[in-house]
């Protein structure tokens, strides 16, 4: 009877993505129903090609580095799991996960893995460290053609000199999370159901 | 072998006149009314039957899932993004990808745009499992309800509305072509106009369409254009049924075709080749002509271009605002309980649209007919169309987005993305510039 969503989400999973992402029932559902939209292939996975038809995604200067963190190193396809695992990371934080026995797994949106998503925007080629022209790729991405390469070397490494401490010209994790754990709480979102 | 005989002429005499039956019967109460543009109000009366078996059905889907403790989820609609304060003029932090990202990933989960060209969610259900993701076995009762509308909805209306179908078209065809043969006159046009209101007439109810018509007396006029947004080819039918106008369109092949051609001997529409479509000047010398010869009909037009999902208003293409004729806009709102109108190209043909139209409880909507706009002075064409949409948006109670609706298929252009990036840049670059001063 045509029906979008040609294998629907079986209880056991929905279960387990609770498990994993902290997400609610209804919010699995819901999130459930948007992939499969966007899955025009309908082949249960998201190219990058099912991103990139979202306008609101495509004009976001961000946009290219936003859906490559959904993809795993190497591969083309995701599928729900992945999908859901990425969007944990924007899950706020609620006050009873705060004080969580920290032996436990870390949840996917505990402020270190939200500011370790973060990180990874910059960090391309995953070498744990921020380097100038890693800073300057997402800086051009952002300004476009508006700025010159000279303001924005100077740009960069005004940056770099603030944040960077042991003097190895580039911001590692930690120094990372020095300039960012303030705000990184502004990349919640709530997801009113 | 004689047992057989008078069995067979009782099977016969049966068939016979249970065909005599129905004929006679959707002749007096579908057909002669529909000539006449009369009404017996089955209909309304249809439609409000309809509706208290959907609440109904509706409440124990919602019983069901409480007792199950699940949450129906909801059409879910975006909240307020805080929009960073980029008027502020600020040097450049790492922290500032974190705007972004969120604003990025907030559109992957839902944004106001794809949703547009798929189906609108409905918070009741109208026992029809293609606009349901809820449905699950709740109850025997509902269950059996269901199977009930399967079977009369395949079993009873759609044969009926085929019928219909059929012989309005059939009768459009035949008529025009005769009407063809008369000489140019008044005759020609009164009996072209009544012609043609006939088979629409025969048409909608050959979908069910429960129309109300507001506002008549703003009915489009000779040498006038009318607007309306468009959410499914039903659209022409809904509105051709009510007045006579003269369509626009490309001629197609096989039957469509054969209508068209038969149509434009009885009054003239405006059909274009394929090849002719993307001369825009060609276009737009045509509609001028035709606006300007006050005896012709008023031209029917589509100005977004595509099918919408009748939740909002895109872009309207600004060529038949530039043609410098009076406006008449018109609002149309399909109601979605009873059956989605929207029609999905990317997801089904004409024919599969078709069936599944004729195969819903019924098509309601309603009709605005808007007062006339003029292209005011130091207006340009685009700003013209913007106003007109505003006002057909505001009517139909539908959103009024300035996104284009060619991105149902195509990409969106990078000039936006340009400007985010010229807005982030001015934040930026301000900074420097004081610097440098101070």
């Amino acid at each position: 009877m045509g029906s979008r969503a040609s294998t629907l989400l079986r209880e056991e999973e929905i279960e387990e993505i609770k498990k994993e992402t902290g997400f609610s029932h209804s919010q699995i559902t819901r999130l459930y129903s948007r992939f499969t939209s966007l899955d025009k292939g309908e082949n249960g996975t998201l190219s990058r090609e099912d991103f990139q038809r979202i306008p609101e995604l495509a004009i976001n200067p961000l946009g290219d580095r936003i859906i490559n963190a959904f993809f795993p190193e190497g591969e083309d396809q995701v599928n729900f799991r992945g999908f859901m695992r990425t969007l944990a990371h924007f899950r706020p934080i609620e006050d009873n996960e705060k004080n969580k026995d920290p032996i436990a797994s870390e949840p996917l949106n505990s402020r270190s893995n939200k500011l370790l998503f973060a990180f990874r925007l910059y960090d391309l080629d995953r070498d744990d460290k921020i380097s100038r022209d890693e800073l300057l790729q997402v800086l051009r991405m952002m300004v476009g053609v508006n700025i010159s390469d000279e303001q924005l070397g100077s740009i960069a490494d005004r940056t770099i000199q603030e944040a960077d401490q042991n003097g190895d010209n580039s911001i590692s994790f930690n120094e990372f999370i020095k300039v960012g754990n303030v705000y990184i709480l502004y990349i919640d979102i709530d997801i009113d159901i | 072998m004689e047992d057989f005989n008078p069995f067979d002429n009782l099977l016969c005499i049966l068939l016979g006149i249970s065909f005599t039956v129905w004929f006679t019967l959707l002749l007096v109460f579908i057909i002669v009314p529909a000539i006449f543009g009369v009404s017996f109000g089955i209909r309304q009366l249809y439609m409000k039957t309809l509706l208290k078996i959907f609440e109904w059905a509706t409440h124990r889907i919602e019983r069901g899932a409480k007792d199950n403790n699940h949450l129906l989820y909801k059409p879910y609609s975006n909240g307020d993004g805080s929009n960073r304060d980029l008027d502020h003029a600020s040097e450049f932090e790492m922290s500032d990808i974190f705007y972004f990202c969120r604003q990025g990933v907030e559109s992957i989960m839902d944004d106001e745009v794809t949703k547009r060209f798929s189906a609108e969610e409905l918070e009741s259900w109208n026992l029809l499992t293609r606009s349901n993701y809820n449905f699950q076995h709740i109850s025997l009762r509902l269950t059996v309800l269901w199977g009930l509308g399967v079977v009369i909805r395949y079993g009873f209306l759609l044969p009926l509305r085929v019928t219909l179908a059929f012989t309005g078209v059939g009768l459009l065809v035949v008529l025009t072509s005769i009407i063809g043969f008369l000489p140019n006159g008044r005759m020609k046009n009164f009996l072209s106009e009544q012609v043609h209101l006939m088979c629409y007439r025969i048409c909608v109810r050959a979908l069910t369409a429960i129309i109300t018509y507001h506002d008549s007396e703003n009915k489009p006029k000779n040498g006038g254009i009318c607007v309306a947004n468009h959410t499914s080819p039903i659209d022409v039918i809904i509105l051709a049924s009510d007045g006579c106008y003269a369509m626009v369109g490309q001629i197609h092949g096989g039957l469509m075709g054969v209508i068209q051609k038969s149509m434009v001997k009885a009054c003239p529409h405006i059909w274009f080749e394929r090849s002719e479509v993307k001369d825009r000047h060609l276009v737009a010398k045509r509609l001028s002509d035709h606006v300007e010869d006050k005896t012709k009909l008023p031209i029917l037009i589509f100005p977004e271009g595509t099918c919408i999902n009748n939740t909002s208003v895109m872009m309207f293409k600004k060529g038949s605002f530039e043609i410098g004729s009076t406006v008449y806009p018109v609002a149309i709102k399909y109601d979605p309980r009873f059956g989605d109108a929207f029609w999905n190209s990317s997801q089904f043909g004409m024919v599969n649209y078709l069936l599944r139209m004729m195969s819903s409880w019924a098509i309601v909507c309603s009709v605005w007919y808007l007062p006339p706009m003029t292209r005011e002075e130091g207006e340009d064409a685009v700003q013209f169309a913007n106003r007109v949409k505003a006002a057909i948006a505001r009517q139909g109670g539908l959103v009024d987005l300035l996104w284009d609706g060619g991105l149902k298929r195509g990409k969106v252009k990078d000039t936006f993305k340009e400007e985010q990036q010229k807005l982030y840049s001015k934040m930026l670059v301000g900074t420097q510039e004081d610097r440098s001063r101070s």
